[in-house]
């Protein structure tokens, strides 16, 4: 059960895989801004030029995608689940 | 033609009829023999038009091979031959033979050259991928299953119009690109028939419905082969057809926004279905093949279809697994399992990975050709909302299954936990193959792009531009799924779809008829009976007592009059001569005496 040893070996040491994930969260910011690395030469729009413009279009989605969804969901969509079978 | 043309569906065909009469000890060879020599027939088959069949006024095509059909056909089968491995230890053969049977079809379609051969294979799918739904065996399934046959069968109908006022307006059956710039009616029926299958919304209800209760290793076909085989037909029929653009964009968030909601983890990724060929079917919206996107669209949508039925394929496997063991789907009444199935979790991991288009696996190579595709026709609304909807799979398939699975908090039952363990080795085997596939084709990309219609491939997924945005858009993103989970938390509730207008409206329709029509109808009855009935047996009773006591009485005295006169005759007639003699001349004297009383009276 090596497998299981693994996940619980980054389970336990998780506020260190934490600060991993929060470093390649301002990396991949920092990637972006680098002309070198990453060229914006041909990129579709012009709102692409800003550095981390994915970043923020990838977390905004996310909020859009949860809260939207459950605000649909709570609006009358979510039913209990035996609903079909009165 | 007048050789012989193997199609590779009739190897499921005879594959199927033969698995019967296999002997127990052979049945695993069988299973894995046929799909095999399948697979192996598609990576051989040359191009050209072949099994040409005279049929009425038109020729049957059921051999038309090219770059479409060769590469829809390569991952068909090859999935067939996945598939059948990870429910290889299914016993009930008959579960084996509505598969290939279902796989058949597919092929059918894809190798198909005209419409009735397409419209022929398409019903099949549909008459035996309902067994897959309906061998689960509970009445949920029994009832999904039977919603699932009534939808298709709507769709079937509409296609067969289509097909006909077709070939009405063109006296053409030849399935090729319709002319989608001066769309007629027909197009429009055929475009409903196709789409129907490929679950754009509204019309794709069916798909959750049937793939959440089908058996756990039905819904790993069913996930592959239905969706896909009518992408397959969108992009040999309606290419560039721009109705299907916002189609597919609706898909892709609609699915998006279900898949959240969704508290069975195999319901949510039969949304994910929908979400990710709403990408295929916006690629073949954007596929006009006169333009350099139109080209990369295409090619696009065929990738995505391709790596889709890994992925998907892969993800279904896990959460099938976890049913399989478990008896359990829903993320409420799950958690924790990495315990007790490390292998599963690991591996639906790399599918959720795939899925969600992460660099180095399968997605990243197909969804991004589709998107580009967006940017570079100028239709920058479809590009950004694309993009948007695949936060929504990273979202859910690569966060919320595993963590609320695998990872999250407790929540089985005692009896689920103790059930728990990973599969069986063909079923783990089959899901470790489809995850080394997954990075492959990640990976290596000739592999993929070689195969694809539109050649030379220009495009290359991993620029710095690329890599960067999907990096940024991906981590962000799981810092926002831990930011806000509490939010996403699963809910022990069901999500109403469209389905709900006719599963209620059935329901409803059933309540008005017991309460509304059959009063009336008991009404009725009672006057009939009343004013009917009852007088109708008063008569025959009557008419029953005249019968026995007058008509019966006149025929049964008639009757006894001739006997006992037949017996006084006996008894006189005793075969004498003499005695006759004296009769006949007393009867004669008699007969004389009375004409000349006659006679007398007379004058």
């Amino acid at each position: 059960m090596k497998l299981v040893e693994l996940i619980d070996f980054i389970r336990m040491r998780i506020h260190i895989f934490l600060r991993i994930f929060y470093a390649a969260l301002v990396l991949v910011v920092i990637v972006d801004a680098i002309p070198i690395i990453v060229d914006k030469e041909h990129v579709h729009t012009s709102v692409e030029h800003l550095p981390g413009f994915w970043s923020i279009f990838g977390f905004i989605s996310c909020y859009l995608v949860i809260y939207l969804s459950k605000w649909y969901g709570h609006a009358g969509i979510m039913q209990r689940e035996d609903f079909y079978h009165e | 033609m007048s050789n012989f043309w193997l199609h590779p569906a009739l190897l499921f065909f005879i594959g199927g009829a033969i698995l019967p009469f296999i002997p127990e000890r052979f049945r695993k060879w069988w299973l894995l023999l046929i799909p095999a020599l399948a697979f192996l027939r598609t990576i051989f088959l040359t191009s050209g038009t072949f099994a040409e069949i005279p049929f009425l006024d038109w020729t049957l095509t059921f051999g038309r091979v090219d770059n479409l059909s060769l590469v829809f056909g390569h991952i068909m089968t090859l999935m067939a031959l996945i598939g059948t491995l990870y429910g290889i230890h299914v016993e009930r053969r008959v579960e084996h033979i509505a598969a290939w049977t279902y796989v058949g079809g597919s092929l059918g379609v894809i190798y198909a050259g005209d419409l009735l051969a397409l419209f022929l294979f398409w019903e099949l799918m549909a008459f035996s991928s309902v067994f897959l739904v309906w061998f689960r065996g509970s009445p949920e399934s029994i009832a999904a299953g039977y919603r699932y046959l009534l939808v298709h069968i709507f769709g079937g109908i509409v296609l067969l119009a289509g097909i006909l006022m077709h070939y009405e307006a063109t006296q053409s059956i030849a399935f090729i690109a319709l002319d989608v710039k001066n769309p007629t009616v027909a197009t429009y029926l055929i475009m409903i028939g196709f789409i129907l299958n490929a679950a754009v919304p509204p019309l794709h209800a069916w798909l959750p419905d049937a793939y959440g209760e089908a058996t756990f290793n039905g819904s790993v076909f069913l996930c592959a082969f239905t969706t896909k085989t009518a992408v397959y037909a969108l992009c040999r029929g309606l290419p560039g057809m721009e109705l299907l653009i916002p189609l597919g964009v609706i898909m892709a968030l609609y699915g998006a926004v279900y898949a959240t909601l969704a508290n069975d983890s195999r319901r949510l990724l039969a949304y994910h279905i929908v979400s990710q060929v709403g990408y295929m079917v916006a690629g073949v919206g954007l596929a006009d093949l006169n333009t350099s996107f139109g080209q990369l669209a295409l090619n696009g949508a065929c990738a995505h279809a391709f790596t889709n039925i890994l992925h998907k394929s892969l993800l279904f496997m896990g959460c099938g697994s976890v049913l399989h063991m478990t008896n359990e789907s829903r993320f409420t009444r799950l958690g924790g399992l990495y315990v007790k199935m490390p292998w599963t979790f690991l591996l639906t991991l790399i599918g959720g990975l795939s899925i969600s288009a992460f660099p180095f696996f399968s997605g990243f190579v197909s969804k991004s050709m589709i998107v580009t595709a967006g940017f570079e026709s100028h239709r920058l609304w479809v590009g950004f909302l694309l993009v948007l909807a695949s936060t929504g799979t990273f979202i859910s398939t690569a966060l919320k299954i595993p963590y609320f699975i695998w990872l999250g908090k407790n929540n089985c039952s005692t009896e689920v936990w103790e059930r728990a363990a990973d599969p069986v080795w063909n079923m783990r085997l089959a899901m470790a193959i489809m995850s080394a596939l997954c990075i492959f084709v990640g990976t290596y990309t000739p592999y993929l792009y070689d195969m694809l219609p539109f050649q030379p491939i220009e495009y290359h997924p991993y620029t710095s531009v690329q890599i960067s945005e999907t990096l940024q858009v991906l981590l962000f993103t799981a810092l926002g799924f831990f930011l806000f989970i509490k939010k996403l938390s699963p809910e022990s509730v069901i999500s109403l779809d469209v389905d709900y207008f006719y599963r209620k409206g059935g329901q409803k329709f059933l309540q008005f008829v017991t309460q509304r029509i059959q009063p009336v109808d008991n009404f009725v009855e009672q006057i009939y009976k009343i004013g009917g009935l009852n007088p109708l047996k008063f008569s025959a009773r009557a008419i029953g007592l005249f019968d026995n006591h007058v008509i019966d009485g006149i025929v049964d005295g008639f009757a006894g009059g001739v006997l006992i006169l037949g017996d006084r005759l006996r008894v006189i007639q005793r075969g004498l001569l003499h005695e006759n003699l004296l009769l006949a001349i007393f009867t004669i004297v008699i007969i004389a005496l009375l004409w000349q009383v006659l006679c007398w009276l007379g004058c």
